[in-house]
């Protein structure tokens, strides 16, 4: 099992269309697979569904990071202007908050901002230079105009020859076999 | 732009344009886009041009240099005139921003599916707009190296920024918006630079554009949460932009001088930086399209929005200037009506009807048809604009601050040659940076186009 040697991450099928590829994703969703990818070179409406891919976390990162920029925004003005840096003018409020609503704001869309953009690297696990997919050498017609369908290895209803004739009859134009070398 | 619906054999039907040259596949558009980065051999037009702004940024070095050694005192800002060139040119560059978030962001949010060949193009000069604005506040401090003193860091002086003062808003909205545009740049880009690593042929190309893209590689799940990300970003961008020209407003309106403490400021302001933003993108589309041959994709359609948006915000600013007068003479101030008088017959009253010509007579042209559609007209008429723009803010500036209260106090402003070179010299830089932008990266942004593509061919089958 822990040879050093390639071993086998999954099959791949080439279409030529959006819509065949969603066909076939639904298909192999329909036939049993769970470990099942696509790959488009723009977002397909529908895919992420049909490939069993529905929540994503992204949004809720995206409202702790604004609701920790808000809160870090209003505490910073707060403590330097009513705590460690008070300045009496006048008998003026050291708690002026309208005047710190301004920054308030920005830090909150600056918080969620970056949260938004690192959880979705994070989540997406890029960067990450190097993949099995990448092995295929048609795989690079997959940023211009070719529409991918991956069944992974790991998937229980997964064998090489029933799944390669699984994904040719789903009209695929080309399948290949996907290698992790290691 | 949804108008009624026209009868079907009117000419109104044949009208309708596509927003992209029919016959292109997906990998037309991305052969198209990606050629002008990585095969195009640089012509006589990109070296020439490149040329010319690179020697400007040298006379931005040497302004720059020599006013870190001499001071502020090389330029033509006084007592009671402290402002000056500086802030007038911090406030054109930063208004010029305005329109690449407002197309990439805002246009995102309406839908508005003209926004895919220009947005990418306008957020970059979104970008380098933002750094040529935040240069000026910079070198303006006088001490630019004490700059930090800005940032709330805990130093041994104990002693924290004044959090009251729209100056530090400012640093707040003008850093977050710069931050905020890069990364959105970034992750729209991201997709077109794992195209240009799968096409590179060169081995400094695949290297380059291969770290770049982060091995992307167009999975579902990753275009899923994507997406959401892009979403959010452009929503959280929008009220973003809304504030960062608020705030700059906030700079004149929370003082009492007169011209300056108005409430119509904020959206007067931000109608303003994308009237100027809109003509900045025009001065740019324009020789884009001709020099790389991108008129599919730029194309009448996309520079006739842009002309519609640029004459619906040259009307608010013009609503904006009535409303300063206006309220001068109903308040009955008379600080505000001597202003008012000051900009129609004072010493630089020619600078107030310079503004007028540009920015409220010129551009009621757009009303015909014709102009809308004529390339040449158009770019002439973003300069036009652009100049009226900077003009608004050297009339808000200068001569608010000549005449205020006491004519004890008063004074007088011209502008030195370190005051011209400094402007011309971000000019510079901004052109040098978009020159290399443009053979740099993709102009356009090209995942969108092949859903461009995807759209028109199922709205064709329809």
């Amino acid at each position: 099992m822990m040879e050093h040697r390639s071993h086998l991450y999954g099959v791949m099928g080439e279409f030529e269309t959006p819509e065949e590829l969603l066909a076939a994703a639904k298909k192999a969703r329909e036939a049993g697979y769970v470990h099942v990818d696509a790959y488009t070179p723009f977002p397909v409406e529908g895919l992420a569904d049909a490939i069993g891919f529905r929540w994503t976390a992204v949004p809720l990162i995206t409202l702790i990071g604004g609701i920790l920029g808000g809160l870090t925004g209003f505490g910073l003005q707060y403590w330097c202007a009513a705590i460690t840096y008070p300045m009496n003018i006048g008998g003026r409020p050291l708690n002026s908050w309208p005047a710190f609503i301004p920054i308030t704001f920005e830090l909150t869309v600056l918080g969620a901002s970056l949260f938004s953009v690192v959880g979705m690297f994070a989540l997406n696990k890029l960067p990450q230079p190097y993949h099995p997919v990448f092995n295929v050498e048609r795989f690079a017609h997959g940023s211009t105009d070719r529409f991918f369908l991956v069944i992974e290895a790991r998937d229980p209803k997964f064998d090489l020859a029933g799944s390669s004739r699984f994904l040719q009859g789903l009209s695929a134009r080309f399948v290949a076999e996907v290698k992790d070398e290691e | 732009m949804s108008a009624t619906q026209p009868p079907l054999n009117s000419p109104q039907i044949q009208r309708v344009e596509p927003l992209l040259e029919p016959g292109h596949t997906y990998a037309s558009v991305t052969d198209k886009i990606a050629a002008v980065v990585l095969t195009r051999p640089l012509g006589i037009g990109w070296l020439g041009g490149f040329t010319i702004a690179f020697s400007v940024v040298m006379l931005l070095f040497i302004a720059v240099s020599w006013l870190i050694i001499k001071g502020v005192g090389i330029w033509g800002i006084n007592i009671p005139i402290g402002w000056g060139f500086a802030i007038v040119n911090f406030v054109w560059w930063i208004g010029i921003g305005h329109a690449g978030t407002l197309i990439s962001a805002i246009l995102f949010l309406l839908n508005q599916k003209w926004r895919t060949s220009i947005n990418r193009f306008a957020e970059a000069m979104t970008l380098f707009a933002v750094a040529c604005a935040g240069l000026f506040p910079l070198i303006h401090t006088g001490r630019p190296w004490m700059a930090y003193y800005m940032f709330p860091y805990p130093s041994t002086m104990g002693i924290w920024p004044q959090f009251r003062s729209p100056l530090m808003w400012d640093v707040f909205a003008v850093s977050t918006y710069g931050t905020v545009s890069l990364i959105f740049w970034f992750i729209g880009l991201l997709p077109d630079l794992a195209t240009l690593r799968d096409r590179a042929k060169k081995r400094y190309q695949q290297v380059i554009f291969g770290i770049l893209a982060m091995g992307w590689r167009n999975s579902a799940r990753h275009w899923h949460r994507y997406q959401s990300t892009y979403l959010l970003l452009a929503g959280l961008a929008t009220p973003l932009v809304l504030s960062v020209h608020t705030v700059v407003s906030f700079d004149f309106a929370v003082a009492i001088v007169p011209g300056w403490h108005t409430t119509i400021f904020p959206p007067y302001f931000v109608a303003g930086a994308i009237y100027s933003g809109f003509a900045m993108v025009l001065t740019l589309a324009i020789p884009l399209r001709k020099a790389y041959g991108l008129e599919d994709f730029i194309t009448m359609r996309h520079l006739e929005n842009c002309a519609k948006v640029m004459l619906a915000t040259g009307l608010i600013v013009a609503y904006g200037y009535f409303v300063e007068f206006f309220m001068a003479f109903y308040s009955g101030n008379k600080f505000d009506v001597f202003l008012a008088e000051q900009r129609l017959h004072g010493p630089y009253s020619h600078f107030y009807y310079a503004l007028l010509l540009c920015n409220i007579l010129t551009p009621q042209l757009l009303w015909i048809r014709k102009v809308r559609r004529n390339v040449l007209a158009l770019f002439l008429m973003s300069l036009v604009i652009n100049t009226g723009m900077w003009l608004e803010r050297f009339v808000i500036i200068v001569i608010s601050l000549t005449r205020d209260f006491m004519p004890s106090a008063w004074g007088r402003y011209s502008a030195t040659f370190w005051d011209y070179a400094t402007l011309a010299g971000t000019l510079g830089l901004f052109f040098m940076l978009f020159f290399l932008f443009v053979r740099g990266l993709p102009a356009i942004a090209i995942s969108e186009m092949r859903e461009l593509v995807h759209e028109t061919e199922s709205e064709d089958h329809q």
